[in-house]
């Protein structure tokens, strides 16, 4: 078992002729995920590294069944792609693009709601379930098949989180970046539930950082839900106020969304809150009895 | 991005939004100038900087004396002031608005954001304008209104009924209602088109005679969405901003100016950010959040060296690198060579980790650079934290 994506998950790449695009598609596939299909208007026919090319998503998950969109379509284009992708019935969609207005966002959020369709990000590294389907920019290698389940704002910090779990031996189920855009798709509190449920997680990491309330959501979640034990690093308590740091959702602003706020609800919930990021593996290590 | 009041009023004024009669002055003699023609009973001197708290920071000057104004701007242009946010070296002014003032009868308090948790935009109202609303939301929740506007169909009359009977504005002043709601649907239309971050108007005055007038403003905008303005572009003030940061910008580069003296150089932001936090730990403080981004080549690393050296405080440089799509060893290279380019007189800790970190590693040992090399994040800050001393 695992979450969100599996061996089984066919993956339409959106975005698939460009630099990023291609690089990544291909990457994906060598990983072993189902890449099945890709989509740039007006250059069906082509192939990338054997996958064929289509002009819409709808005739993607005509030819090719796909269920899942990765889409790497340039920020100004990119509302618009997320929304081919749900109205072509595809049901997972992780959006990597980074620099999406926010309004665009308001008005994608608005438009799945109540819809049969989950969107990951934008702004995030994507999804990987380790040594099924990496469906992302991540470097699979240094993920390794295990037991704790891991969630982000973050790409580079998880990466970081992730080489402690697999160098400490505990390694991972499935790892899921939701991105650190003000506006997204997926937040904590689903992910937490789906790690909840899932057989072979035994124990969660959650990387949080300043901005917004996303982490003071998934306290009050895992205070009421999670019976898993949960460590987390929340980054940027030495960030100024009113200060954005890298991403558009890093900001404390009003005095609100501070990591000192954020780690005191979170260990109030019975998160175990580590300070140092260098700490994650030991933690949850530690917590797991092992 | 930010802009001056003056200009968040033109865009009021764009989008039908009453703003007193006023105008952006640089000299004396356009001041003297536009007095002449302004012609009111009270005029308004009103320091244009980004910064809250220019009225207690004397930078708005109110007279009723027509000769007096062309001291006052004297008096005002070049002046720094020093706000609660502006930091201690506080901000030269550069730039003034002067405009006619008005007969407040009520100060309200009016402004747009998006609510991240729900993705939609929602109208922040109160009835104590001319307050800083952290302080009201802090001290008189009760007096804040909150009005989630539904994206798919915009702003409906609903919507501005619900906030002016909320205020309290049918029993206070029945006259304004319906511009009011007007005025409302007009701020919400700006702050879609114009892809605002945030728009505020505070106060939104009630006059004598039964007006609304937006008496003070400030708006942001969506960085992200900057490439459809170009009309918003052109309202950047590179002098309201670090000239560090501007150079970073320049290369595409992720900077923020901290206070600490130890630079970091990191690839993502919340890498970046943690990278700090572990520098604070390990009993120092950093110099500024450096994201050189998934992609660092040798010239971003050259273009963050120069600029993390442009400022004085910094004693060392801590280099964190987890190395994915991005090779280390291209990093270590990127790093050899940036030194060879720019003067590196302070102590270098250099941590790599990820795909060919230990090939980068050993690159960076043997290329006869003064580089301490760590694989390890607390070992690699406690390393640098060592190396430049306790923070002042």
């Amino acid at each position: 078992m695992s979450i969100l994506v599996n061996k089984h998950t066919r993956v339409v790449v959106q975005g698939i002729t460009g630099k990023e695009g291609s690089f990544h598609a291909t990457q994906c596939k060598a990983y072993g995920t189902l890449v099945v299909a890709g989509v740039t208007p007006g250059k069906a026919g082509q192939e990338v590294e054997g996958i064929p090319v289509f002009n819409t998503v709808r005739d993607a998950v005509k030819k090719s069944q796909c269920d899942t969109s990765l889409i790497f379509v340039p920020p100004p284009f990119c509302a618009d792609a997320i929304l081919e992708a749900a109205d072509a019935g595809v049901k997972l969609i992780i959006c990597i693009t980074e620099g999406i207005p926010v309004n665009d966002m308001v008005k994608v959020k608005r438009a799945l709601y109540g819809r049969d369709v989950r969107l990951i990000g934008p702004n995030c590294p994507g999804v990987i379930t380790v040594d099924e389907a990496k469906i992302g920019i991540m470097p699979g290698f240094i993920h390794k098949k295990g037991i704790v389940g891991v969630v982000s704002r973050s790409g580079t910090l998880t990466y970081e989180a992730v080489h402690q779990l697999s160098t400490l031996g505990l390694g991972e189920t499935t790892c899921v970046g939701i991105g650190g855009d003000p506006v997204n798709g997926t937040g904590f509190v689903d992910v937490l539930a789906l790690f909840e449920k899932d057989p072979e997680t035994q124990g969660i990491v959650m990387i949080g950082e300043i901005g917004g309330d996303a982490e003071e959501k998934a306290a009050a979640f895992i205070k009421k839900n999670v019976k898993k034990p949960v460590v987390s690093f929340i980054a940027g308590i030495t960030a100024p106020p009113g200060r954005r740091m890298g991403h558009a959702g890093a900001i404390v602003s009003g005095g609100k969304g501070t990591a000192a706020e954020k780690m005191k609800t979170l260990e109030a919930a019975g998160v175990r809150v580590v300070k140092n990021p260098a700490e994650i593996g030991h933690a949850i290590k530690l917590a797991l009895g092992r | 991005m930010d802009v001056h009041e003056f200009q968040a009023k033109q865009l009021f004024g764009q989008f039908g939004i009453t703003v007193p009669r006023g105008k952006e002055i640089t000299s004396p003699e356009a001041g003297a100038a536009w007095v002449a023609e302004l012609n009111t009973p009270v005029f308004v001197v009103k320091a244009q900087i980004h910064a809250g708290g220019r009225g207690k920071a004397g930078g708005v000057k109110i007279t009723k004396d027509k000769a007096a104004v062309p001291g006052l701007v004297k008096e005002l242009i070049g002046k720094t002031l020093v706000t609660h946010q502006t930091g201690p070296k506080g901000r030269e002014v550069r730039r003034l608005l002067i405009e006619e003032g008005a007969a407040i009868a009520k100060e309200l308090y009016v402004s747009i954001v998006v609510d991240r948790d729900s993705g939609w935009p929602v109208f922040i109202a109160s009835t104590e304008g001319g307050m800083e609303i952290e302080e009201v939301a802090a001290h008189t929740p009760e007096k804040i209104i909150r009005e989630a506007i539904d994206p798919a169909v915009g702003f409906q009359g609903y919507n501005g009924r619900n906030i002016a009977f909320a205020l309290g504005l049918p029993a206070m002043e029945p006259a304004v209602v319906n511009p009011f709601i007007q005025m409302l649907g007009n701020l919400y239309r700006m702050f879609m088109e114009k892809n605002a971050a945030m728009v505020e108007i505070n106060p939104l005055v009630i006059t004598s005679d039964k007006k609304l007038i937006a008496l003070d403003g400030k708006v942001s905008f969506d960085d992200s969405a900057l490439f459809r303005h170009a009309d918003v572009q052109q309202m950047r003030d590179l002098h309201e901003e670090d000239p560090l940061e501007v150079e970073a910008g320049q290369n595409n580069l992720n900077y923020v100016k901290l206070d600490g003296n130890i630079g970091c150089m990191v690839n993502g932001a919340g890498l970046a950010m943690a990278t700090m936090d572990v520098i604070k730990l390990a009993g120092s403080e950093p110099a500024n959040f450096l994201d050189v981004g998934g992609g660092a080549t040798k010239e971003t690393v050259a273009a963050g060296f120069r600029i993390l050296l442009k400022d004085p405080n910094v004693k060392g440089i801590f280099i964190n690198i987890f190395g994915g799509i991005v090779r280390c060893e291209r990093i270590a290279n990127g790093v050899i060579e940036a030194a060879k380019e720019v003067k590196i007189n302070v102590p270098l800790v250099v941590r790599l980790q990820g795909t060919n970190a230990e090939e980068g590693r050993k690159l960076l040992a043997e290329s006869g650079l003064k580089v301490e090399v760590a694989d390890d994040l607390w070992e690699a800050a406690q390393k640098i934290v060592k190396l430049t001393g306790k923070a002042a």
